[in-house]
């Protein structure tokens, strides 16, 4: 699960961890009205007014703008609120703004010169550990810098029976050729950091840019945090800050029938029970000629209910030009599976689109008989690679 | 020979009388598996299927001598289950559960490192060894008896191997379900290894999914130590979006290296019989084998 850039950093704060200060704002008042505190608590003269939408490269879009004055906020908010932001990350038609943050100038002039700075942590599956991953090169994509600099990418590993050491710090902060007080700064910045990461069942921090401010203080500009969605369940303050406008609304309505689904831009839709074999059907219709337009794994009981439910998502997907359903009976028999297709399908009544249907496992026979004599546009298959002739014919007389 | 279980095996069941255990428990039994006897805290004493339930997995040890568990407890407990059967010496521990947390499996890996067992999972069908045990959720029918060896992190991926191998004429020693989170266990490359070793194993069918290494290592590993015995490899998730989850937690694609063509190109750089499609696999194995044996 993600969350706002605004909402990252009050969970950062939360574990003592110095971020650039801001006020979230719904509307441009709002947004003056923030500028106005933030000049009150923290002397901040210039405010920059931030997008909050779950994608990164927001800058770029020009969801990211610098304000001089209260004039020139209400003037930035009005234009980034509501607009639709499209940035290297979202999808050609972008995301729709509806909060920004008013953060406070934190480039402000002074004794030494800012410096940006990478960390992220995340869990390095190889080694089954905690790493946080770092660099010099801050405010920047950080994929571009492992592929042109990778010397200027560190990565230090957690020993998760003792935690970030005190040693593991200090090395991250000079390696970022930090000294004097900044080098305590990152010291701190960087062991709450991780501490706040255990703590939430993350899986994902990155802090792009860290800032080291010109009187020497460490600080988030950026956040994004996701969590482990399986860890959820220890946090539900955390989960309350989940944003379904952020998600594609057919995605939510398959996430509460307790469906597996992702949306994809393909013309083919395909219902499959397990994961794997989902994404080897997703494959199975690339190769027949066909795009898949969804995931979607039905589960182990793939009754008339869900299939119903599963089919009615998939058709949401005006993309849909045909539907592949791809079950592996073993302990599900195929032929309740098979009644169950028959009965959705009369249920629902208007389904336009031809359904190809391979049952394979227990009752497979019997199954592809149910098909067979319903009297429904619905293809029957056995084996995987008849289902991938059916679908193959099926594109082509389109 | 076989590996990991035949019939030999002493087998509990933790989380024994929930409806997860009690279903799959009997359907081990139906196949012939050898349970003897399962855990759930506060029934010990009592029996269920005809067979004795304890309090702790170190009680079932010490009265049935049991070396191998099967996991059916709910995820917000299923990492300690996993740490009590490492504690009470099984050697053989096999957890289907889904959805236990990364942090819960970060610090069950470093509390499993140096102990004498081996841990298949967690979010896996488990293990079968055809015509002997089955210690999984599989539909056991569809598994014959043959020569080839199967390691996989789908479920029904694995089953559709198993049947498309068992069409080729061919049938299985041991299928391995290695699961589908990002930390489990036993790795890709750590299960063909135990294939390779088993003198009945011909043939290794490696079922891979998007993200991580484990497929990448295993591929190199089989080159390295000679590829003595013909695999065949597939990768699924071709035509997945990167930086989405795809039903698995660990079905994730992070970079460019851990998309499926960068390891189905690994894979055919290190000599695997790679399938483009998941159609495939079958047949390709009775090929490569027909090519081997002549």
């Amino acid at each position: 699960m993600n969350i706002h850039e605004y909402q990252g950093k009050s969970i950062l704060k939360s574990f003592g961890v110095a971020i650039q200060e801001g006020i979230v704002a719904d509307t441009p008042e709002q947004a003056v009205a923030a500028a106005k505190e933030l000049k009150t608590k923290y002397n901040s003269d210039w405010v920059v007014i931030k997008a909050q939408i779950h994608a990164g490269g927001r800058g770029k879009g020009g969801g990211v703008k610098l304000a001089k004055n209260l004039d020139e906020v209400k003037e930035k908010a009005t234009a980034i609120i509501g607009m639709q932001l499209i940035t290297p990350q979202t999808k050609a038609e972008g995301k729709k703004v509806n909060k920004v943050l008013v953060a406070q100038d934190v480039y402000y002039p002074g004794a030494s010169p800012t410096k940006e700075f990478y960390m992220s942590v995340l869990l390095d599956r190889a080694k089954g550990r905690n790493t946080i991953v770092y660099s010099t090169e801050g405010g920047m994509d950080i994929e571009h810098v492992a592929e042109t600099t990778p010397d200027k990418i560190w990565k230090e590993e957690i020993d998760p029976r003792i935690g970030l050491q005190a040693f593991q710090a200090r090395k991250i902060a000079f390696n970022l050729g930090l000294s004097g007080n900044a080098l305590k700064e990152m010291v701190k910045f960087v062991t709450a950091l991780y501490k706040a990461y255990e703590s939430i069942d993350a899986s994902l921090f990155e802090i792009n840019p860290v800032l080291k401010t010109s009187d020497d203080k460490i600080i988030a500009v950026d956040s994004k945090v996701t969590f482990d969605g399986n860890g959820l369940f220890r946090h539900p303050d955390y989960e309350a800050m989940r944003d379904v406008t952020e998600e594609d609304p057919i995605e939510v309505e398959a996430k509460n029938a307790e469906l597996n689904y992702v949306k994809l831009d393909g013309n083919v839709g395909c219902m499959v029970n397990g994961a794997g074999l989902a994404m080897a059907t997703m494959d199975i219709i690339k190769l027949s000629g066909g795009e898949p337009a969804n995931f979607l794994d039905v589960g182990g009981t793939a009754n008339a209910e869900r299939v119903e439910k599963a089919f009615r998502i998939i058709l949401r997907d005006p993309n849909v030009k045909a539907i592949l359903v791809n079950i592996f009976g073993g302990i599900v028999r195929c032929d309740r599976v098979a009644q169950g297709i028959v009965d959705a399908y009369k249920n629902m009544g208007s389904i336009n689109v031809p359904i190809i249907v391979r049952l394979q496992g227990t009752n497979a026979e019997e199954a592809k008989k149910i098909i067979d004599q319903s009297g429904l546009k619905v293809y029957s298959a056995i084996q995987l690679y008849e289902a991938a002739d059916l679908v193959n014919k099926l594109l082509k007389g389109n | 020979m076989s590996v990991l279980v035949n019939k030999n095996s002493k087998i509990i069941v933790q989380g024994f009388t929930g409806g997860e255990g009690t279903f799959h428990a009997t359907q081990m039994i139906e196949y012939g598996t050898n349970v003897v006897g399962g855990v759930t805290p506060g029934k010990g004493g009592t029996k269920h299927l005809d067979r004795p339930v304890f309090n702790t997995v170190a009680d079932a040890v010490k009265n049935t001598g049991a070396d191998v568990s099967i996991i059916f407890v709910p995820a917000a407990f299923a990492a300690d289950a996993i740490m009590e059967a490492a504690d009470a010496g099984i050697k053989v521990i096999i957890c289907i559960t889904e959805g236990i947390p990364v942090k819960d499996m970060i610090y069950t890996k470093e509390y499993l490192k140096g102990k004498d067992c081996r841990l298949i999972g967690p979010n896996c069908p488990g293990v079968i060894t055809a015509g002997e045990a089955k210690v999984g959720i599989m539909p056991g029918f569809v598994f014959k008896k043959g020569k080839i060896g199967i390691v996989s992190k789908s479920g029904t991926l694995t089953y559709e191997a198993a049947d498309q191998v068992a069409k080729a004429g061919l049938g299985v020693t041991t299928a391995i379900g290695i699961g589908g989170d990002p930390i489990i266990g036993t790795t890709t490359k750590e299960a063909v290894e135990l294939l390779m070793n088993d003198p009945e194993t011909e043939g290794i069918i490696m079922i891979g999914e998007i993200g991580g290494t484990y497929e990448a290592d295993a591929a190199r590993w089989i080159k390295a130590n000679g590829n003595k015995k013909p695999v065949v490899g597939f990768i699924a998730g071709q035509t997945a979006p990167k930086g989405r989850t795809m039903g698995h937690a660990g079905a994730i694609v992070g970079g460019k290296d851990d998309t499926a063509q960068a390891k189905m190109a690994i894979m055919k750089e290190c000599g695997l019989h790679v399938c483009e499609s998941p159609a495939e696999i079958g047949k390709t194995m009775a090929k490569v084998l027909g090519k081997v044996v002549a």
